[in-house]
């Protein structure tokens, strides 16, 4: 039971940061039809700027400011670089593609990702980064009552995730640029013909999605403590699986998504074995296209002519 | 007749477009006259030429692997350049193929079959594991194969990393499989006709005998109906499906095909390498394979010739820092005679780079002598005019790393601003390019080649989609 427990945490934690990232996928998606990759390597950028950060600030041993302080910190120098790389992602080598086939936006996504990661990789070294979070905030900390083990970083990233979470979908249903948002993802050309400014939508697009992975990463950072260049590639290609699995272009599908890859992820590597989490997360993709290719929440796809 | 996906008007672009004069229209002309059979015997001669030029075993390996990436690049070309479908996991289609020719063919399992029969095998069960992996892709529409054959791709790179201690049903003793991440070594030469390839020369032959025979069965499947259909369906698979092609079909054969031609180069790699590696399989290399396809122009059988060869050599040749040198600034002077119109504007950028230089060095190495106190990496013929024109720190990887993210910043600014603000900014662009080169990039070749990689498919997808000889896309609303 305790076992249980503490993978269904683990699970609910990873889930969690799935669904954050997922998001970015998914509106991106939406709006532009684009299986954005470089998304996974943004949130690796924002997870080293937390990094980055921390070190600033003094370290996880001795800070020069409040914990709290140096948290709220983190977040914003993360979340702010990551947007702005999206952004500049966006206007650099999607904006002048967006009319071209499809292909070619893919293929340019593809090498962006790679540039960004070997980019990472001059700048930072192979080095895998450790932010010592147990020396900032005391794994003591958090509830431990029964079969619960729930350290304060991991409630702290499950609520903030869910947090944003909610903020996100209030956002889309409420703003206007929320509103504007929904319906370029519906008709571009028509938005436009609405006097929708699309590529200020556009760009706020990426910059919400990116603001969202570069928090997700510094939340890794912060609860599984690793952080080096490879780890955008492999969580960015799972989150996209969630979007897909909870239904692309949709916002509550992708948290849904996120959260059941992240238990399946979990419970695999808890009863069967760490080396086919991966294997089971692509198992999961490929039944559920072959099921209900639509996504689980997602509306069924008609093409338009 | 007009090519299959193309109206009138773009079809006639070529006759409308006005033929070159001099020597090069000449020429242009002359090959473009000679017949297909002989422009492939010309290409075959010309590189069968190549061991017998040098000793260098070198330049032989540089070679193998080449023909090797251009057997790679034609195979995805029939995905992604004719069928249109982007398959990102076409390195694990290379992989399996190396894997299967390794344990059909090495103690690992202690099977030895003879080299036409594990070749075979390979072959088709690539083809059939590319038409099951086409399958469950939602009616096979572009973004989610690609994602589907990305995660494809890791996983199989994961599994072959794994599958060393995998306990099978009713057998307690765990059974090594794939070897994990030691691979499997001793992999037998491929023995065909009686004669033992050996040496990386007889795998220079090898390979250049299978690509011709590739380059001529794929000559004649452009020109087949399958191909016509492929185009078809690449152009839009809506009006295809409507002229009743059976568009499903047509997808998984396409994929089932590149497959295959994957599987038949990576089982002579497993053989030239006497052993195959889960190192071998990874993204970069197919990172590697996507630039040769794209630099080439996706769709034309000489664009995957000519991208091959671009892009395998210079690869290997930016291992070495002398060679490096001479791609790097060779290249940025090429760019800058391509992109620098008329010759007044480009002798006055060459000028105020050099100038710019000189007065940078002067004066900063003045004051703070620490910043010229290093020395250039390579020791090539221009070594000593680069270290009196550059700024050469004595540690440089810090500062080097800074100048790097503002060449990034400044390029990115620069791809946005108008053109006079270009002109202006490329005199700085130039130096600072060549100051991150010679401070930083040249510390970590690999790094570097990876780096070149992924900016060399951003930036011919935004400068050029076509590629150096695929056929221009036109839309016609």
């Amino acid at each position: 039971m305790d076992f249980f427990v503490q993978q269904l945490v683990n699970g609910l934690t990873l889930g969690s940061l799935y669904a954050l990232l997922a998001l970015g996928y998914s509106i991106v998606y939406g709006i532009l039809k684009l299986l954005n990759f470089a998304h996974g390597e943004v949130y690796m950028m924002g997870a080293f700027m937390g990094y980055f950060t921390l070190i600033a600030l003094g370290g996880a041993a001795s800070p020069a400011v409040p914990v709290a302080l140096v948290l709220v910190l983190m977040f914003l120098a993360a979340g702010l670089s990551a947007g702005l790389l999206g952004v500049a992602i966006e206007r650099f080598a999607y904006r002048p593609l967006r009319d071209a086939p499809r292909i070619a936006p893919l293929i340019t996504a593809l090498g962006m990702s790679f540039f960004l990661q070997s980019t990472a990789l001059l700048l930072f070294s192979a080095d895998v980064r450790n932010m010592d979070t147990s020396e900032l905030i005391s794994p003591a900390t958090g509830i431990h009552a029964g079969p619960l083990d729930i350290s304060l970083i991991r409630i702290l990233v499950i609520v903030s995730a869910a947090l944003l979470m909610v903020a996100l979908a209030r956002f889309v249903a409420q703003t206007k640029l929320g509103k504007a948002m929904r319906a370029v993802a519906y008709d571009r050309e028509a938005a436009e013909m609405m006097g929708i400014d699309v590529n200020r939508t556009i760009v706020a697009a990426f910059f919400i999605g990116s603001v969202l992975a570069g928090a997700a990463g510094v939340m890794v950072g912060l609860v599984f403590d690793r952080v080096w260049h490879l780890m955008g590639f492999t969580a960015g290609l799972k989150a996209f699986t969630a979007a897909v699995v909870g239904g692309i272009g949709n916002i509550p599908g992708a948290m849904l998504g996120g959260l059941l890859i992240g238990l399946a992820e979990a419970f695999t590597a808890g009863y069967i074995s760490t080396t086919f989490q991966n294997l089971i997360v692509f198992g999961i993709l490929i039944v559920v296209m072959l099921v209900r290719p639509t996504g689980l929440l997602g509306s069924p796809a008609i093409e338009k002519v | 007749m007009a090519p299959v996906g193309v109206d009138e008007w773009v079809a006639r672009l070529e006759e409308r477009r006005e033929r070159r004069g001099g020597i090069v229209g000449r020429a242009l002309a002359a090959w473009d006259g000679v017949a297909p059979v002989w422009r492939l015997v010309i290409f075959a001669a010309l590189v069968a030429s190549v061991p017998f030029l040098t000793d260098s075993d070198f330049v032989v390996r540089v070679g193998v692997n080449t023909l090797l990436l251009a057997m790679l690049a034609l195979g995805l070309n029939i995905v992604v350049g004719w069928a249109g479908l982007l398959d990102l996991g076409y390195i694990a289609f290379y992989g399996f193929g190396a894997y299967t020719y390794a344990l059909l063919a090495s103690d690992q399992i202690d099977v030895h079959l003879s080299s036409w029969l594990a070749i075979l095998i390979v072959v088709v069960a690539c083809a059939l594991l590319g038409f099951l992996l086409g399958l469950p892709s939602r009616r096979l529409i572009g973004d989610y194969l690609a994602i589907v054959t990305l995660f494809f791709g890791q996983v199989f790179v994961e599994l072959v990393t794994n599958l060393d201690r995998v306990t099978l049903p009713g057998d307690d003793e765990p059974v090594d499989i794939t070897g994990g991440p030691n691979g499997i070594a001793g992999v037998d030469p491929i023995n065909l006709l009686g004669i033992e390839f050996l040496t990386p020369t007889d795998y220079f032959y090898l390979s250049l005998v299978v690509l011709v025979v590739l380059i001529g069965g794929l000559y004649l499947i452009d020109n087949s109906r399958t191909g016509r259909a492929w185009r078809a369906i690449r152009e839009d698979p809506l009006a295809a499906g409507l002229m009743t092609m059976p568009v499903k079909r047509l997808k998984l054969l396409a994929f089932a095909f590149g497959a295959a031609v994957a599987g038949l180069a990576g089982s002579i790699f497993a053989a030239l390498q006497i052993g195959v590696f889960p190192r071998n399989f990874e993204t970069p290399f197919l990172i590697l394979i996507y630039a040769a396809v794209i630099l080439g122009g996706a769709g034309s059988i000489t664009g995957m010739l000519a991208g091959a060869a671009v892009v395998g050599i210079s690869f290997e040749l930016l291992r070495e820092p002398d060679e490096a040198s001479w791609i790097f600034y060779a290249g940025i002077l090429l760019a800058l005679v391509i992109t620098v119109r008329p010759w007044t504007r480009l002798a006055a950028v060459l000028a105020g780079v050099v100038a710019l230089g000189l007065a940078l060095h002067a004066v900063v190495g003045g004051i703070w002598p620490e910043t010229v106190a290093g020395s250039p990496q390579a020791d090539w013929t221009f070594s000593s005019a680069i270290d009196g024109w550059l700024l050469l720190p004595e540690d440089p990887r810090t500062i080097g790393n800074w100048a790097f993210v503002a060449l990034v910043v400044l390029a990115v600014w620069l791809s946005q601003a108008g053109p006079r603000a270009r002109l202006l900014a490329l005199v700085p662009l130039v130096y600072l390019a060549a100051f991150v080169w010679e401070n930083r990039l040249m510390l970590d070749p690999s790094v570097t080649r990876q780096l070149m990689l992924g900016a060399l498919l951003i930036v011919v997808m935004n400068l050029r989609p076509a590629g150096l000889f695929g056929a221009k896309r036109i839309e016609v609303a």
